[in-house]
């Protein structure tokens, strides 16, 4: 297992899709609305190496704790990515993978990790708390920065292009044509 | 209805929510065991030890298994000494709204066309509710997440295509590939009407899961020959279990519905004191 800390370097270019890495340090959530938000008004973080969890988490505001952070869906973000790999950013984390324009952006800089899907209440007991940016937008949409310890990710895409989602499809794919139904 | 068995309707629809969103049913629990030891993928048994962990860190911490803590579909069985009443309705929303605010539960319901967020997960037309006659007043409310509910799809197909059934399932689950947070539960309604044959798919996700009869496992194993894997990663478990339910329907029909229930197929039941 290859641990790694945030802000991310060019450490990130030695992964390979498949490696299973436990990561720690600090990340930021963002969804479809926060990436409009800052291409429109910018960063409320520095993106140089940072980490985007794409995430809609339950947040008990009154105590100020996660309570429950799984990963959403990062199809949805797959044409509003390129503009955060441009400005710095290292890595992002999500489920079910993204798309070859979102692989393209992160060729040679960044890699896309996969968190467990549903696994929200393992999320959150390797978090804590640190800010909420953009809180206009609401708790499913806000920018919340979190310190993470120890989180188990898998390489889902690395930076030179090699996509496990992508491999696993092609496979699907040709094991359908070999079904036979019967008639 | 008095307002003693308000309040205790209330309170079982908030308290089967609550036991839904962090403890799954021993049968899918022990589905998701039996996975993870079968394995041979070392990323998908990765996947699977997570899956896991969650289970276990969601009930020691008290809190729900997703963040996705869905949209509650509440069935109840009705005795002929309840009334089926406006109030029977109220008290199940009310439930929901103490469970958003307890478990808490995350905000999920909107306006379907201003995207208006009521705060509290009731609304206009929720919750959906589904009455059955029977001997006491049980609730069980199985929330919904948008992930696997929006990979569902229907198809009226025609009457000379029942042989094409299993293709369809297949289809649908190929199309859904990683997206549902595999491995998946799949609830297949066949036959009713347009409404009835997706009602059918969503109660089939109510069944036990560790039983399957001969139809269901040949649809289940032909799923997991394609190794969609959990979460897309590659793997020999997509599909926990298939559930099919089948009502009679018009002769000139043939409705078939799938409706996807992710790996995190939750139920809560409670027992209503009259």
């Amino acid at each position: 297992m290859i641990r790694l800390t945030t802000p991310l370097g060019a450490e990130v270019l030695d992964l390979k899709a498949g490696d299973r890495v436990l990561l720690s340090g600090t990340i930021y959530t963002a969804r479809d609305e926060a990436h409009l938000k800052i291409r429109e008004e910018g960063f409320p973080f520095d993106p140089k190496g940072a980490v985007i969890y794409h995430c809609g988490p339950v947040v008990d505001t009154e105590k100020g704790v996660i309570v429950a952070a799984g990963p959403t869906t990062s199809a949805r973000m797959n044409s509003l990515t390129k503009p955060m790999i441009d400005a710095g950013v290292r890595a992002l984390i999500g489920k079910g993978g993204m798309s070859a324009e979102a692989r393209e952006a992160l060729s040679g800089r960044a890699v896309y990790f996969a968190f467990t899907g549903g696994c929200a209440a393992l999320a959150a007991s390797c978090m804590e708390l640190a800010a909420c940016h953009y809180p206009e937008l609401g708790m499913a949409e806000a920018v919340w920065e979190i310190r993470i310890k120890d989180m188990p990710l898998v390489v889902g895409i690395d930076a030179h292009g090699g996509d496990l989602f992508a491999d696993v499809a092609k496979g699907v794919a040709e094991r359908y044509q070999q079904l036979h139904w019967e008639k | 209805m008095s307002s003693l068995l308000f309040e205790r309707l209330a309170s079982a629809v908030a308290e089967a929510t609550r036991d839904a969103e962090i403890f799954l049913p021993p049968d899918v629990e022990a589905a998701l065991m039996h996975a993870a030891a079968a394995e041979t993928n070392p990323v998908a048994r990765g996947e699977l030890a997570n899956i896991l962990e969650n289970l276990d860190k969601a009930k020691s911490l008290s809190v729900p298994i997703c963040q996705d803590t869905g949209i509650p579909v509440v069935y109840l069985t009705v005795p002929p000494t309840v009334p089926v009443t406006k109030e029977l309705y109220d008290a199940i929303s009310e439930g929901i709204r103490r469970a958003t605010a307890s478990v808490p539960l995350r905000p999920n319901a909107v306006d379907p066309i201003s995207r208006h967020n009521s705060g509290d997960n009731t609304g206009q037309g929720l919750q959906p509710v589904h009455i059955l006659p029977g001997d006491t007043l049980r609730v069980t409310v199985l929330p919904k997440g948008a992930g696997s509910e929006n990979m569902s799809q229907i198809k009226m197909m025609l009457p000379s295509q029942t042989a094409d059934i299993p293709k369809f399932v297949v289809d649908v689950v190929m199309a859904a590939g990683a997206r549902p947070c595999p491995p998946i539960v799949v609830g297949v309604g066949i036959g009713g009407t347009f409404d009835g044959a997706a009602a059918l798919a969503k109660e089939a996700l109510l069944e036990r899961i560790d039983v399957m009869d001969a139809y269901e496992q040949e649809l289940c194993d032909a799923i997991n020959t394609l190794g969609i894997g959990p979460m897309g990663l590659g793997g020999d478990t997509t599909a926990l279990a298939v559930k099919v339910k089948r009502g009679f329907c018009h002769t000139a029909s043939l409705p078939v519905a799938v409706n996807i229930q992710c790996w995190c197929c939750r139920r809560g039941i409670r027992e209503v004191e009259l």
